[in-house]
């Protein structure tokens, strides 16, 4: 094992290109007229996810995103807003999970998620071009070409071709998840990044249905070099919509682990005052592993929960 | 034990069988169901073995204890250990063994991990003292690079040493990479 100045110090490189990455996206978005904003990262209530569990700080939880917060300053009638936020998702470790982790997170008021994927491509392009790679990107022996525009590819066409079966027309979770980490993230191209969309509406989340096909959720995921960097929703702002999704999801979190989370009442209130629009949630640790080509989460942050 | 305390080097009982989780991967969409992925090595013959496991799961952890042993000798293709605690004695195989025994001398004490009290695993010391019983002369080359040559140790076993390394020196060796740390004693 290395000393932890030996570990520290290999690992320098990488965190300098971090801090560089952080200042281009500041500048990216400052440039484009977006304010960044900060929101509390230790919160009564949080957004109920049957596969994401919160950190329980006493009778509190810390954020496992801060997309709650954002809302209500859209709501509150704030333009493009952003933010890079520290968040936390209990038990998640391993080469690209760390419990402790960084969102970048940003909203556009009056548009829909294909202009917040849209802006991904522009600032991946933006990244790669401040550190001099563009148009290419090398992750782990694959060149990856992330000229814009990347290749969108539906669920259900993705799944037909490599699961056998189609989520949009008989949704099972199980078998989904499975299928999707197992069957279809493995047999994707990485020479490109990817953007999966159309999700079956039962795993909308947050993200609001398609117009005229509501088996279909407006909702999208970039992946590069084979990682899920991030993820992109129209959001949803039916208000009575959004209630019955949360219930339904604290009634099934309560049935399969025995918690009772609360209702996000405040968000909830101001959901009604919500414009249309969109957002997207993406890995900032992840991205600042495809820029420093690190293998491991553990390359490019300086203390795990190992050497904490 | 929760799916979720597995880690690379656990020890499980799947399938009635005792296995060393190799490698655990977590594979995780970050709004799905949290998988790993193991590789399994059978204890006892080292085949392997690539299996799943969900969130919420739980597995059997295998009851692996330590016990100090010294190493007697090598009888036909098993090793023979000694319990030092009850003089006990018992064996490991080639598979088990594996290249550690380029770096065993009779008598040394070791740790072996038990599984029914059957040795499954034994793991021998960072570094270990050898002597060198053969060696040649390097062939002088205009080089800047360090002289480096052959030398065999008193396991049999051969590694790359210094130019100044004499048959008789007392060598240090590190176990996990097999090289030349620094000699110990010249021979006199």
């Amino acid at each position: 094992m290395p000393s932890e100045r030996e570990r520290l110090t290999q690992i320098k490189g990488n965190l300098q290109r971090r801090s560089q990455l952080i200042a281009i996206v500041r500048h990216f978005f400052e440039q484009r007229g977006f304010l960044e904003v900060e929101t509390p990262i230790r919160v009564p209530s949080i957004a109920p996810e049957l596969n994401i569990t919160a950190q329980q700080s006493d009778d509190w939880y810390l954020i496992t995103s801060p997309e709650l917060h954002m809302k209500r300053l859209l709501a509150a009638g704030y333009g493009p807003i952003f933010q890079v936020s520290r968040c936390f998702r209990k038990g998640e470790q391993g080469r690209l999970h760390n419990p402790e982790f960084n969102l970048l997170e940003w909203y556009r008021p009056d548009s829909d998620y294909t202009e917040v994927i849209h802006d991904v491509e522009q600032l991946i392009a933006e990244i790669a071009t401040a550190f001099q790679s563009s148009p290419f990107l090398t992750y782990q022996g694959t060149t990856v070409d992330i000229s814009p525009p990347w290749p969108r590819l539906s669920i259900r066409e993705a799944f037909r071709a490599l699961a056998g079966w189609d989520p949009t027309e008989s949704y099972n979770a199980e078998r989904f998840d499975n299928d999707m980490a197992l069957k279809v993230l493995p047999a994707l191209d990485t020479r490109r990044p990817l953007v999966l969309n159309e999700y079956p509406a039962p795993a909308a989340s947050l993200a609001r249905l398609k117009y005229g096909e509501p088996a279909l959720a407006e909702r999208a995921e970039v992946y590069i070099g084979g990682m899920e960097l991030a993820n992109a929703y129209s959001e949803l702002t039916d208000v009575s919509e959004q209630r019955q999704r949360f219930k339904k999801e604290i009634a099934q979190i309560e049935l399969e682990q025995g918690k009772k989370l609360p209702l996000a009442e405040s968000f909830l209130e101001a959901l009604n005052y919500l414009p249309e629009c969109s957002g997207i949630a993406l890995g900032l640790d992840r991205l600042v592993m495809l820029f420093c080509n690190a293998t491991h989460i553990e390359e490019i942050w300086a203390f795990s929960e190992e050497n904490i | 034990m929760e799916i979720e305390e597995v880690h690379k080097n656990t020890k499980l009982m799947y399938q009635g069988k005792p296995w060393n989780v190799d490698n655990a991967e977590f594979v995780k969409p970050g709004k799905g169901r949290a998988i790993y992925r193991l590789r399994l090595k059978n204890l006892l013959d080292a085949s392997t073995l690539d299996v799943t496991f969900h969130s919420g799961e739980k597995v059997d952890e295998a009851s692996v204890s330590n016990q100090e042993m010294q190493y007697l000798y090598k009888e036909g293709d098993h090793y023979v250990l000694m319990n030092t605690n009850n003089y006990e004695q018992t064996f490991v195989n080639e598979e088990q063994m594996g290249d550690k025994i380029n770096f065993l001398k009779e008598g040394v004490l070791v740790n072996a991990q038990l599984l029914d009290e059957r040795p499954i695993d034994i793991a021998i010391p960072v570094f270990v003292e050898l002597a060198v019983v053969e060696t040649g002369t390097a062939i002088k080359t205009a080089t800047v690079t360090a002289q480096t040559k052959s030398a065999k140790l008193e396991t049999g076993h051969s590694i790359d040493v210094p130019a100044f390394i004499k048959e008789g020196d007392v060598l240090k060796i590190d176990t996990r990479t097999g090289a030349y740390v620094e000699r110990i004693t010249a021979k006199k």
